[in-house]
């Protein structure tokens, strides 16, 4: 949709309205939209369901009016009033189609429950006139809005957008608050519903949001804190505090977020370490999973005692699983020496399909226990304290996150970091150059191996058990993806990176079966917006922008 | 001679090919002991290979599509099986439809048609967008973020579709004409087997002669040589990579009804498994290979029909076909350690993440 | 950070303060359950959660779980004057999945009781976070023998199942093998689920002992498509009978390749409650004619089930079952509901008062209760489901098939 009228025109506002209306059909009938239906943002005024199928008109209008920088006309307002119009009309034509036709033999979201949705339950001759009406509305809204100063602008917007989190967010919310009684009880009683908002809340909290965000805006922009410019004792102190929030994160949060947290700094683990693979050496690897499973099912056989009568504990045997994951690192490595790029991927792939189908297999059923998985493994024990709650592995993942993200940046500055680097520039030219590729290149994924080996034995400690099906393809895929998505070889971009894929969709647990589809959605959305990542590594930064310079200079440009 | 050798070996080389000599070792051990047990008649065989075949056949169609964008973008169009489940999964609610309808058996071919157009404008829709919204704005970015965006694209496809029509499985109608099976002596095939297999290879053939011989193939091999050199000769750079799009596209929606004919049931799932074999096998071919996509999809499918019952059973390990995936990787492992470009791929130039 | 935690505590006490003053007078009913009671104020609704698989490749069987709860609710309408509202977690069939939903459900004190599991790994992982925080558990497709074992470490206060334990079924089907169709010789094939794993074990343990021979014992990829090639290798061991309780994708193309091949055409061919589905002739087209399918004795109720539930289900979600367990599900909640109603107490103002440990001890105590499954009754370690086991075999390629055996 790369238009460029000089204002926004009927023929546009008409081509606007379809697209919108055409994806409100296709959030409709995937089903959300009545699945939210009874989700509420403000108890009793309006759901998710309604949100889920007027944002894409509202939205497609206002980004369009945004994008193009239209004036400031009565017209414009018309128009866009135009193009909500039209993209009702799409939704009532979808409507009136299933009154007339069966779409659920085909379509099984297409229900009367929908179709109520949405009419806003006006039944049938007026159902689709008030929906036409509505949308039209929206899109004057939005049209209006693109009039309003830019300061009343980001007050709005702010403010509906806060509303409609926080009332999503009503039950994450609530875990939180509801372990400090008070607050709790008022959080329940007078902002949250049952489901949702209250009424008064919604309002009170659209002020709230909307006043501080216009006192805000009017504020002169100040320099951003930056510790760097501190004097000593606050720079000091800051990081005490920080340093003293994360030790107490769990206390705070409870044990729901010191779950996710615990996920996320799972991910983190492992992050870094493909981070050293794929970001440092850049070498593709596609079945980074299995060291993850070498590391936990070392750590389940050595300390379950279903497998072993003499079972260890979980300090003895951390170093093993090390040592495994270090070896089937190089084992790893040895074959794929030569393979460069997707054929790299392809065989790493292979690897971690190889490992996860050898312990789910019934032949080795009797050593590491096939699809039963292992049982009763053993957590950490500090003194006579066993670390079996959330809470208390937060502080063995804690410690973790720490010992590699130390190593990790020692590393990536060392002989060893330089070394990889330049093999992931030029391989030859870094042979030339006298970088013994076999043993760098073995290295790396040693190395990675090892962050992912000690990821596995935690997950291990923390369920107690493992399962081949823990093991699978999506695991090395979602590591792969939030590397990326915080920047390649940028060491905070893999916080970034865990911090936005494994927790955000936490929070996405609201949309339940529909979390792939957010998921994928956000995934692509996100990558085409900021290709070189949320975080990423200086040196990419520059080479992007250099191929941006080059890029308005002269089309087409080369691809690298 | 031997100096000679002995220089251009490395040490690192030995224990590579030490390796490989180690999974020959253990295949032909395995091989010669299933044999010699005798478990399994020659007929027995036959009809493995023949399912072996069947299958890699199936993988191969799928694989061409793969092979097809990776050798113009050089990409991994990991969305792939998903575009070719939306076109299988659309076309039997068709397919259902004719059949109710009674055309399915009494108009045989028309309704095949009918089928296939389905498919294939599904499939190529879904392709041409998904270059457009997904790929087409990361042209220049590095190598792995369309890599990822590709992976979104297939979670969000996948449960588009789950969506849409549910997430339940859906019946393919059987076709009379493709019933029954032909024998020649011990060699028993189906006739829904000799469709997949002969629909792989027309298809291969006709994309083989595209990509080779016409103008737009032409075009296709420049863009995929070098896009500024192509462009500057006065190719629409856009223009060829989202016809290639369609291209690959169609051929998923043909792959989808074939592999329908084969394996009568549609899910929002079934693209996952399918897909991930494809890759293999064109890679294993050499990946950006036409013909060489073909032989690593018949390869595979081989490898899985075969590979457990020949490689494992003697050696007494149980419940052998689950490991047919680890065998097959396993071989491809050793391929690649020979050919480190694939069974047919030419020696590519360095390409970088 | 203790000062400003001050401050906030002592604003924090003087708003409860006020907010206590405007409030309501105390409540007469004094909880005296061990571990508590949860209180449903007039107006809102009654919370039941579901923790079953509803995302990824297995998500058929949690789905169609859950929407066999929706059909309990829409049927029962109000209990005890509230709405009954129904929130859930994804399990992803995995413990970490299991963990994940467990640790965010527990942490909710409103929710009365939890359906769920669909898978044993998720359940032995969220079952002591669950039983912990005082809920009453019911799984609608958890098999695993060890959760309802007595004296097992992973059988937990409040848990209950109303699917069967592997145990029942797996040795039902080796008897009607044995018995009925007087076969010798069996194959089986498990697709490396908990389910179907411990299934085929105890189908082969009963079925050697009986005197019979296992010829093979495979497994598969429940996601793979091309069957053919096992069952060529299994045909090699010729058997006059195959016994694959693995789930309905994977199942219904074995029993259409398994016509297929070579050898096999004459095999008695069997799954079990996980292939009970519409879904399976749909998939597997005529060669359904013959499969032999055990579940549990739906014959005094098949009258109900096909003309209440199944119209209500296909009305709220537009597709037959998609997968089998609804009818579990569906059982499970409404032995919740009429637990709730035997043990809540309710206020005149219609505050409702479920007392915790009244309510699983009445969950336990469930005899006879007519379901969709059968005759359910509890034993002491929560096994609830029929024991009785029936077979079924497809005579036409229409669902529901017949009722053979015993």
């Amino acid at each position: 949709m790369q238009i460029s009228a000089p204002s926004f025109s009927w023929k546009e506002a008409v081509r606007v309205g379809v697209l919108g209306g055409a994806i409100a059909i296709l959030i409709s009938l995937v089903g959300m939209v009545a699945a939210f239906g009874e989700r509420y943002i403000v108890y009793g005024w309006f759901s998710m369901g309604q949100v889920l199928f007027l944002a894409p008109i509202l939205f497609m209008v206002s980004l369009t009016l945004r994008r193009e920088k239209a004036s400031t006309s009565s017209k414009t307002v018309l128009h866009s009033l135009l193009a909500g119009a039209v993209g009702g009309v799409m939704l009532a034509v979808l409507v009136l189609l299933g009154q007339v036709i069966n779409l659920r033999a085909v379509l099984v979201n297409a229900s009367p429950r929908l179709y109520g949705m949405l009419t806003f339950n006006q039944g049938l001759p007026a159902g689709p006139f008030v929906l036409i009406a509505v949308t039209a509305l929206l899109g004057a809204v939005a049209g209006a809005y693109h009039l309003l100063p830019p300061r009343w602008q980001r007050t709005l917007s702010q403010a509906v957008i806060w509303l409609i989190l926080t009332g999503l967010m009503r039950d994450l919310i609530m875990n939180i608050v509801v372990r400090w009684r008070l607050v709790g009880e008022l959080f329940k009683t007078v902002l949250f519903a049952s489901s949702g908002l209250q009424p008064i809340g919604a309002i009170v909290l659209l002020l709230l949001i909307g006043g501080l965000v216009y006192w805000r805006s009017g504020q002169p922009a100040g320099r951003g804190f930056s510790l760097k410019n501190q004097p000593p004792t606050i720079r000091w102190a800051s990081i005490a505090g920080i340093v003293l929030i994360f030790l107490t994160l769990p206390q705070i949060l409870g044990v729901y977020f010191s779950e996710i947290l615990d996920n996320v700094m799972m991910y983190i683990l492992m992050g870094l370490g493909l981070n050293i693979v794929v970001g440092f050496a850049g070498l593709l690897d596609l079945g980074y999973v299995a060291f993850f499973a070498i590391g936990a099912y070392t750590m389940g056989v050595l300390t379950s005692p279903e497998l072993r009568a003499e079972p260890l504990t979980y300090w003895q045997a951390l170093p093993f699983a090390l040592v495994i994951s270090f070896i089937s690192g190089l084992i790893l490595g040895l074959p794929v020496l030569k393979l460069r790029g997707d054929y790299l991927a392809i065989v790493t792939l292979g690897f971690g399909e190889i490992v996860r189908l050898l312990v789910l297999s019934d032949w080795l059923r009797p050593w590491l226990g096939g699809t039963q998985g292992i049982q009763l493994i053993a957590q950490p024990r500090i003194g006579s304290m066993v670390l079996n709650t959330q809470e208390e592995l937060y502080y063995l993942f804690l410690l973790g996150v720490g010992i590699i993200l130390f190593i990790a940046i020692r590393l990536k500055d060392s002989r060893l970091g330089r070394a990889w680097m330049a093999l992931r520039e030029d391989e030859d030219v870094a042979m030339a150059m006298g970088i013994n590729h076999v043993v760098v290149k073995l290295l790396a994924f040693a190395t990675g191996a090892v962050f992912s080996g000690l990821a596995g034995t935690i997950f291990a400690a923390k369920l107690t058990s493992v399962y081949p099906h823990s093991m699978n393809f999506l695991v090395s895929i979602n590591v792969l993806a939030l590397l990326i998505l915080g920047g390649m070889g940028s060491i905070p971009g893999a916080f970034v990176g865990a911090l936005v894929l494994i927790g955000a969709p936490e929070l996405l647990r609201e949309f339940a079966e529909f979390r792939y589809l957010v998921y994928g959605a956000l995934l692509v959305t996100m990558m085409v917006t900021r290709p070189e990542g949320l975080w990423p590594e200086e040196r990419r930064r520059l080479e992007l922008h250099e191929a941006e310079e080059e890029l308005k200079g002269a089309e087409p440009v080369p691809a690298s | 001679m031997l100096r000679m050798w002995r220089q251009r070996v490395t040490l690192t080389d030995l224990v590579i090919w030490g390796l490989g000599i180690l999974i020959l070792v253990g295949v032909v051990w395995g091989s010669i002991q299933t044999l010699r047990l005798g478990k399994y008649t020659l007929a027995i065989w036959y009809d493995l290979i023949i399912t072996g075949l069947a299958l890699g056949g199936v993988y191969a169609l799928i694989a061409l599509g793969y092979t097809l964008v990776y050798g113009i973008l050089r990409m991994i169009n990991f969305a792939h099986s998903e575009i070719f489940m939306s076109g299988a999964f659309t076309a039997t609610f068709a397919a259902d439809a004719l059949y109710q309808a009674g055309w399915w058996n009494s108009y045989p071919v028309l309704s095949l048609l009918i089928v296939l157009l389905v498919a294939a404008t599904v499939s190529a829709t879904i392709a041409f967008s998904v270059e457009r919204i997904a790929y087409r704005p990361l042209r220049y970015a590095p190598r792995l973020v369309p890599l990822i965006t590709a992976i979104g694209t297939s979670f969000f496809l996948q449960y588009t579709f789950r969506g849409l029509y549910g997430s339940g499985q859906k019946g393919y109608p059987d076709m009379d004409i493709f019933q029954g099976a032909i024998v020649f002596g011990d060699v028993r095939i189906l006739k829904t087997q000799l469709v997949a297999i002969v629909g792989a290879v027309i298809m291969m053939v006709i994309l083989f002669s595209i990509v080779q011989y016409t103008k737009i193939g032409k075009a296709m091999r420049s863009v995929s040589e070098d896009k500024e050199t192509a462009a500057l000769m006065g190719i629409d750079v856009d223009r060829i990579i989202s016809t290639t799009f369609l291209l690959g596209g169609i051929s998923a929606g043909v792959a989808g009804i074939l592999f329908l004919i084969l394996f009568p049931v549609a899910h929002f799932f079934m693209g996952f498994v399918p897909g991930l074999k494809a890759f293999t096998s064109a890679v294993l071919g050499g990946i950006g290979n036409v013909p060489g996509a073909f032989l690593g999809g018949v390869l595979l499918g081989l490898l899985e029909s075969v590979g457990p019952s020949l490689f494992l059973d003697g050696l007494g390990i149980p419940a052998p076909y689950q490991l047919k995936d680890a065998i097959a990787f396993t071989i491809l492992v050793f391929i690649l350690i020979f050919r480190p470009t694939g069974i047919l791929g030419e020696r590519m130039a360095q390409t970088k993440l | 950070m203790s000062k400003r935690l001050f401050i906030l505590l002592g604003l924090l006490v003087a708003i409860s303060m006020l907010v206590a003053a405007c409030g309501p007078r105390p409540e007469p009913y004094q909880c005296t359950d061990p571990i508590g009671c949860v209180k449903v104020a007039p107006g809102e609704p009654i919370h039941i959660a579901y923790a079953l698989v509803v995302a990824g490749p297995d998500e058929t069987l949690g789905i169609d779980s859950r929407n066999g709860i929706e059909v309990a609710i829409a049927m029962k309408g109000k209990l005890l004057g509230h709405d009954i509202k129904l929130t859930g977690e994804d399990e992803g069939c995995s413990a970490e999945g299991g963990q994940a939903a467990g640790t965010k459900l527990s942490a909710d004190p409103t929710i009365v009781a939890v359906i769920g599991t669909s898978c044993s790994s998720a359940a032995r992982v969220a079952m002591p976070l669950f039983s912990q925080a005082g809920f009453v558990v019911v799984s609608p497709s958890n098999t695993a023998p060890d959760l309802t074992e007595p004296g097992n470490p992973n059988n937990h206060p409040g848990y209950l199942r109303t699917s069967h334990n592997d145990k029942v079924q797996g040795a039902a089907a080796a008897k009607f093998a044995w018995e009925t169709l007087g076969v010798k010789k069996a194959a089986t094939i498990h697709d490396g689920s908990l389910y179907a794993q411990k299934l085929q074990e105890v189908f082969a343990e009963e079925f050697k002992k009986l005197g019979g021979t296992i010829t093979s014992q495979e497994a598969v990829d429940p996601n793979a498509t091309d069957f053919k090639s096992v069952l060529t290798s299994i045909a090699a061991g010729s058997p006059d009978f195959i016994y694959y309780p693995i789930f309905v994708k994977a199942g219904s193309l074995i029993t259409r390749q398994a016509k297929e091949v070579p050898g096999l055409e004459k095999v008695y061919l069997m799954g079990a409650d996980g292939m009970f589905s519409p879904d399976v002739p749909e998939g597997a087209g005529d060669a359904v004619v013959g499969l032999f399918l055990s579940s549990p004795d739906l014959a005094a109720f098949a009258a109900e089930y096909n003309s209440v539930f199944l119209p209500k289900y296909k009305e709220l979600f537009g597709t037959d079952p998609i997968s089998i367990f609804h009818a579990h599900a569906y059982d499970a909640a409404m032995m919740i509901f009429a637990a709730i109603e035997k043990v809540a107490v309710v206020q005149p103002d219609g505050t409702v008062y479920i007392p915790r440990q009244a309510l699983r001890d009445a969950m336990y105590a469930t005899k006879n209760f007519k379901g969709l499954t059968g005759n359910l009754s509890c034993t002491p370690t929560g096994d609830c489901a029929d024991p009785k086991i029936a077979v079924y075999e497809f005579k036409t390629t229409s669902y529901p098939p017949e009722r053979i055996w015993p």
